[in-house]
């Protein structure tokens, strides 16, 4: 049971909770994430870590409400308690001195995101963060990004903030710029998918962090399975980051509808 | 024979009964058979297949043992039972005294009872077997009963404990290997916490076998026993990524049973298998086990094939396909590349899915799989198969016959060709030594692997094997950690 200390929606359908997790809080890296249950019927969701406050002793997770596992864990106030939660899992993220790193996170992709932009900006890189989203009340996190960043581009489908247009112009429009070393990016399957191809016709090397259906989260039961460079590979325990290019994101696509 | 058994077998009641019956008389009596619930009323609900002994049949059942003088029975098991002691035990009515006796040696009776392959073990040695080429005494079936029985009595025996030693052991895993392990620790007077992953206990016991074979509540109630005796149990938590080596050693704990399991499932790795509706036995099991998908209440999703097909020929295969036709699968069946003579599951399992209309496709093996315009799955090619020379298993090798192959029409496919072990511990503990299947290298006898303070066994040793093989890894590890701790820690 882990208690609920904080609450704080970002639009009416993305929430950020702080939650008590003392030995996550102490051992989690940029990348890992946590499997969280609500009820005894619950399902068991992976949710990628937010942050981490190690003297707090908790982590923060952000969540939009999709499905019915996410709104279950939306609906709990502060003061309540998640059933179960454990981690932290997979690999932690590959951090160092690239050069210039563009970190492309779309809608709710942002909150994982931001460990990595604070890592890979400790470790010397010229970070550019691109942020997308449909409009302006999705746009999460952005102060915080910004404190960490050398420079934020924010897209707008609707133009309502930032610039208009996808996510990929505003990639696009970086790596026409400037020499680009790495680009990481996190959001909708969809969109991970647009911003690999992208970068592909650039030769930018990309890591994209894979969000798939999961059961136990340990390796044990191949729900999340992926195909990477041909050959399969289970997000929990090989990711969730993988080489963008290399990723089967049609699959990946296909493969998220399995339940529905 | 050790002087142990000689003593309890020396015991008055026990030449009593000896005299009481005529060997001539005993050998004449037939096998029990085990109550079964009517296949077609079975393969519509979860209720255990197997309904256990009525005192009646048990008592009959025991009178057949000879109580030999030297008993090779007890050699067959791995966690040396004293089986003579308990039966003869059920012979004079001691049914309570009969369940004592299998918690001597035994952790989890009610589970074993139920889910050992007895036929490769205790009863291949018992002398009906050897000496009379007769059935063997049903120890399986009167294990389960003498466990039964005690659990329904309402007085659950606690075994005795060691007055506490203070001394910290950390577990990794609540299955079979981990509980075992424990008890005989706590026995010894430990201070034992075992770790578990999941948001439940009980390991492969929990998510793996399924309800119709071993009860929850079995596994329930083995626990608590456990508990009672004092070892403590800390689910939701990962060594290795939760708390690390360093934290455990800091925390006072002075040395470290592995029993992670074999927590990865293979694949075949032909084209379309990771189309939907194609999963893992592991998956499905768990799903179905461990979250209760078919629970309509229950949030986690499985699907329901009309048309299932089991890649594999395994105990954990007859589980997979029992469990898709309980789920209301009109076609539930065994798809394996070799003949029914090779598989590897139980001849109890093999019997009871056929009676539950499980249909065998022996000599067949997955090519690809097709799937329909949103990615599900729609057929299979088989290959058909003939047996040449015997492999490395001394089993006879399928090879393909060529150009033989049949489409078979499926929604719903379970890849149950074995599993590989659990990557989490290997990857984060230094100091192991790993084999390239991933499995820890540990000293047979002692179960102590190359770091002196961490043993292992079950699957993270074995790559795949049974639940009382992993039981006999835990016993056999704490007498040697026992063992180890007194000399380097008095």
């Amino acid at each position: 049971m882990n208690r609920i200390v904080g609450k704080e929606y970002f639009s009416d359908r993305v929430v950020k909770f702080e939650v008590e997790a003392p030995l996550i809080a102490r051992s989690r890296q940029a990348g890992h994430f946590v499997i969280v249950r609500v009820g005894k019927k619950g399902e068991r969701v992976p949710y990628t870590i937010a942050s981490a406050d190690p003297q707090k002793g908790t982590i923060t997770l952000v969540i939009q409400r999709v499905g019915k596992s996410s709104e279950k864990v939306c609906q709990l106030e502060v003061g309540e308690y998640l059933t179960d939660m454990v981690g932290p899992l997979g690999k932690a993220t590959h951090i160092e001195n690239f050069g210039t790193v563009v970190c492309a996170g779309g809608g709710v992709g942002v909150a994982p995101m931001l460990p990595i932009i604070e890592a890979m900006k400790e470790a010397g890189n010229r970070v550019i963060s691109v942020l997308g989203a449909r409009s302006k009340d999705l746009i999460i996190l952005e102060d915080q990004v910004r404190a960490h960043s050398d420079e934020v581009i924010v897209m707008t489908d609707d133009g309502s903030y930032g610039e208009k247009g996808l996510i990929t112009q505003g990639v696009e429009k970086v790596i026409l710029r400037e020499k680009v070393d790495l680009c990481v990016t996190i959001g909708p399957a969809i969109m991970m998918k647009f911003v690999s191809q992208l970068t592909k016709k650039y030769e930018v090397p990309t890591i994209a962090s894979l969000n798939t259906i999961m059961v136990d989260g340990t390796g044990m039961c191949g729900a999340c399975r992926v195909t990477v460079g041909g050959k399969t590979k289970f997000v929990c325990i090989d990711g969730p980051e993988f080489d963008a290019h290399q990723v089967d994101f049609d699959e990946m696509l296909m493969r998220l509808k399995a339940y529905n | 024979m050790s002087d142990y058994l000689q003593a309890e077998r020396a015991q008055e009641w026990r030449e009593a009964l000896r005299k009481s019956m005529k060997n001539k008389d005993r050998t004449t009596i037939p096998r029990v058979k085990m109550p079964e619930v009517d296949p077609e009323v079975r393969s519509r609900t979860y209720d255990e297949v197997n309904l256990g002994l009525t005192v009646e049949l048990a008592t009959g059942e025991s009178h057949r043992c000879l109580d030999c003088v030297d008993p090779t029975c007890i050699t067959g098991c791995p966690v040396e039972i004293n089986i003579p002691k308990f039966i003869k035990n059920i012979e004079r009515g001691a049914f309570l005294e009969a369940a004592r006796t299998l918690k001597e040696t035994s952790a989890l009776p009610a589970v074993c009872g139920r889910v050992c392959p007895q036929e490769r073990q205790c009863e291949s040695q018992c002398f009906y077997t050897l000496k009379l080429k007769k059935e063997p005494v049903a120890i399986g079936h009167l294990e389960r009963f003498a466990a039964d029985y005690e659990r329904m009595s309402g007085e659950l025996s606690v075994p005795a404990t060691a007055s506490p030693n203070g001394i910290r052991i950390a577990v990794v895993g609540s299955g079979p290997a981990g509980l075992a392990f424990a008890g005989d620790m706590v026995k010894y007077g430990y201070e034992v916490t075992v770790f578990e992953a999941l948001h439940e206990l009980g390991g492969v016991l929990r998510y793996g076998i399924p309800e119709f074979r071993l009860p929850n509540e079995i596994v329930d109630i083995e626990i608590d026993g456990l508990r009672k005796m004092g070892v403590r149990f800390e689910t939701n938590c990962i060594i290795g990524k939760t708390i690390s080596r360093e934290d455990l050693k800091e925390e006072g704990y002075r040395a470290i049973f592995v029993g992670s399991g074999a927590g990865l499932p293979n694949f075949m790795n032909i084209p379309g298998e990771n189309l939907n509706g194609i999963m893992s036995c592991n998956e499905y099991l768990t799903r179905v086990n461990l979250m209760q998908a078919a629970d309509p209440e229950s949030d986690t999703p499985v699907h329901m094939g009309r048309k299932v097909a089991v890649i594999g020929g395994g105990n954990t295969a007859m589980d997979a396909v029992r469990t898709a036709r309980r789920l209301g699968a009109e076609r539930a069946m065994i798809v394996y590349r070799r003949s029914e003579e090779e598989m590897p599951a139980r001849i109890e399992e093999i019997k009871h899915a056929k009676e539950e209309g499980i249909e065998f496709y022996t000599l067949h093996n997955p090519l690809r799989y097709e799937g329909d315009e949103r990615g599900r799955v729609q057929r299979m090619e088989l290959q058909r198969m003939e047996l040449g020379a015997p492999d490395q298993s001394g089993r006879r090798r399928p090879v393909p016959v060529e150009g033989d192959t049949v489409w078979l029409e499926v929604d719903e496919v379970i890849v149950s060709v074995g599993v590989s072990p659990n990557p989490l511990i290997p990857q984060s503990f230094s100091g192991l030594e790993v084999t390239d299947w991933g499995t820890i290298v540990v000293n047979q006898e002692t179960m102590q692997s190359a770091d002196e303070l961490i043993y292992a066994g079950g699957d993270i040793v074995r790559g795949g094997a049974t639940v009382i093989l992993a039981m006999g890894d835990g016993r056999r590890a704490a007498k040697a950690m026992h063992k180890h701790l007194q000399q380097v820690h008095p």
